[in-house]
């Protein structure tokens, strides 16, 4: 277990510059925006005086060195920063808006999985047959899908012509459940509220489908070829051999083997998800961080689209670092 | 004779051949398409030419839009502002990435070890999410703005691949004899490593042109894109969102089909081209 801990130190190690790259980064180019952000937040008429004070009440008027240097002290201190359109400390802000995304991205994450394993285990087990050849297609047309317009379709079939679910939102107004979780399907069931339950599922599948097929090719390819390379091995051979049944040779001992290879293509996912999930959210004005960022863009809200843009940063880092450390914890030979 | 020989090879190579095919000939239809946008387009794409919102009909193929303009002229037109945007954007990686990814891997030492945290820590960041920000503080509307922005998510892309390669061929028989003939590094590098690159690069940028034209679309369809009324694909969806409640389906359906249509050419030929060139590679 020394390997493992030595692995787990200098993998963080190795986060900490990426972390630092990244603010550094975000910091020098959002500062090189079009618009002033107080002129933003003033109007075009406010008083050249007016616009000097909200400038040092916001310590825009100092040595850009120096608001570097109290940005990235207080990012290390959890402080984002306050947003010059709310006021409002933009940590809080994000926060508000990220289990909406979370949401969005789990409901869209367990699709994707389904169609994935299911499509890339039967294409699998009829290798080389038309079954096989239309997952292909499907793997090829779903990554091409672009997601706004898929979305669109969606909406336009299933909420406009034939009127089974709800356009767009997250939910009724009206039944959005007490927060405690901030995610409204675990929030309606603790509560024990079917109704608002019932609106936050029927809210949720049309976005969370669009996104999970989208995402679903990739997974229906490495399933696929996982399986095909597992079911020749001798192990399946002798399973057949000893007359196991067929679903039990499939799912016991060849779809169980491709688990870990699913496992590490979600995390090397979780980019493509949190960036699909902006197009969804923006298709669906579903209120997460993508949505969020959108809107603040249009208003020059500096620390609130730095502080995006930060969050975001922050939870590919952190993902991908669970995701190495898990595999190093299954497999050794990662470690040396 | 020589026809007939080629096309023996075309048959033996099976299903990747014909994935070429396929998408070549879907790139090239739109190529053409945009290219005599003037003389195929019926109408002005950015002049009111009838009543708005008009369903499909003989006299306008997909239909108008809010403005009375004729979307099938939209789409004809539109094609040129995603290609321009696109090829520029794939041209502006293409040069950044390559020379650094040599660079980097035939160097080694600090310089390769900054480069890559760099460029790992682009490569790991949401593509479109980079886009949004560039676009956001580069301004958007200007062509090339927007091409940049779409750029420096792809860049990574080239620099990892290349600098692999280079790390395994740099230790190489043949790079070891020029060495010993006296090239200079520059020579080395570009002229004895790049070309055994080079099927790898076409691979990435098949790949690249394909995200780019969704990054763009997403782009326009954020807001971020080209400004009105420049007919382009994802702009067009963007205005077609808001009518979607009313049932207007056309706003919406023909736009984003030419989108998915040219992303699946290309992904087609990309496949085909790396099923072709990296044999090895299919598994993964």
């Amino acid at each position: 277990m020394a390997g493992l801990r030595a692995f787990i130190i200098s993998r963080i190690l190795l986060t900490i510059p990426m972390i630092f790259i990244l603010l550094t980064v975000v910091f020098y180019v959002l500062r090189m925006m079009p618009g002033d952000p107080v002129i933003a937040m003033l109007g075009e008429k406010a008083s050249p005086k007016l616009i000097e004070e909200m400038r040092a009440k916001l310590g825009l008027n100092r040595p850009l060195i120096y608001q570097y240097i109290d940005y990235v002290i207080g990012i290390l201190k959890g402080d984002f920063g306050k947003s010059t359109w709310t006021q409002r400390p933009v940590l809080q802000e994000i926060l508000d808006r990220f289990p909406a995304t979370l949401e969005l991205a789990i409901f869209a994450t367990l699709i994707s999985l389904g169609i994935g394993v299911l499509g890339g285990a039967l294409a699998a087990y009829r290798e080389n047959t038309v079954i096989d050849l239309l997952f292909r297609i499907i793997g090829i047309v779903s990554y091409s899908l672009f997601i706004p317009w898929f979305g669109m379709i969606l909406q336009m079939v299933f909420s406009v012509k034939l009127g089974l679910l709800p356009l767009s939102s997250r939910i009724d107004p009206l039944l959005r459940p007490r927060r405690i979780t901030g995610l409204y399907v675990i929030d309606s069931i603790i509560t024990g509220d079917l109704k608002a339950l019932e609106s936050a599922l029927a809210h949720l599948i049309l976005p969370s489908v669009t996104l999970g097929i989208v995402l679903s090719g990739i997974y229906i390819r490495l399933t696929r070829n996982n399986m095909i390379e597992i079911l020749r091995q001798d192990f399946i051979r002798a399973a057949r051999a000893r007359g196991v049944g067929e679903s039990t040779v499939l799912v016991r001992h060849a779809l169980k083997n491709t688990l870990i290879p699913l496992l590490t293509m979600m995390g090397l996912q979780f980019a493509l998800l949190l960036g699909g999930a902006v197009l969804t959210e923006t298709t669906f004005s579903w209120p997460g961080m993508g949505t969020f960022l959108l809107e603040r863009i249009d208003y020059r809200d500096f620390p609130a689209i730095q502080g995006t843009i930060v969050f975001y940063g922050l939870l590919v880092a952190l993902v991908s670092l669970i995701v190495d450390i898990f595999y190093a914890y299954i497999d050794p030979r990662i470690r040396y | 004779m020589k026809f007939k020989g080629a096309l023996r090879e075309f048959k033996r190579a099976g299903l990747p051949a014909y994935m070429c095919l396929a998408g070549g000939t879907i790139l090239f239809v739109i190529i053409l398409i945009s290219l005599l946008a003037p003389f195929i387009a019926p109408y002005d794409p950015i002049s009111s030419v009838d009543r708005p919102l008009l369903p499909p009909s003989r006299k306008h193929l997909m239909g108008t839009d809010l403005h009375g303009r004729d979307v099938y002229s939209r789409i004809i037109y539109g094609g040129r502002v995603v290609l321009l945007i696109s090829a520029l954007s794939v041209a502006i990686s293409l040069t950044a990435g390559v020379p650094l990814g040599l660079l980097s891997g035939y160097v080694g030492g600090i310089l390769d070890r900054v480069l890559s945290l760099v460029m790992d820590s682009l490569y790991s960041f949401p593509g479109i999410i980079l886009a949004i920000a560039i676009a956001a503080m580069l301004g958007s509307g200007n062509l090339l703005n927007i091409a940049i922005a779409i750029a420096v998510v792809y860049i990574p892309m080239y620099f990892r691949m290349v600098r692999g390669q280079v790390l395994s061929l740099k230790e190489s028989l043949f790079v070891e004899a020029a060495r010993a003939i006296g090239a200079s590094d520059i020579t080395i590098m570009f002229t004895y490593i790049l070309p055994h690159i080079l099927p790898a690069i076409v691979v990435v940028l098949s790949l690249n042109v394909a995200d780019a034209i969704l990054t763009e679309a997403g782009l326009s369809f954020l807001g971020l894109g080209v400004n009105p009324p420049t007919p382009d694909w994802g702009f067009d969806l963007r205005d077609g969102k808001r009518y979607l409640p009313s049932g207007y389906w056309w706003l919406i359906t023909f736009p984003g089909l030419m989108i998915i249509i040219a992303v699946i050419g290309i992904t087609l030929l990309g496949e085909g081209l790396n099923d072709l060139f990296n044999p090895r590679l299919r598994e993964s």
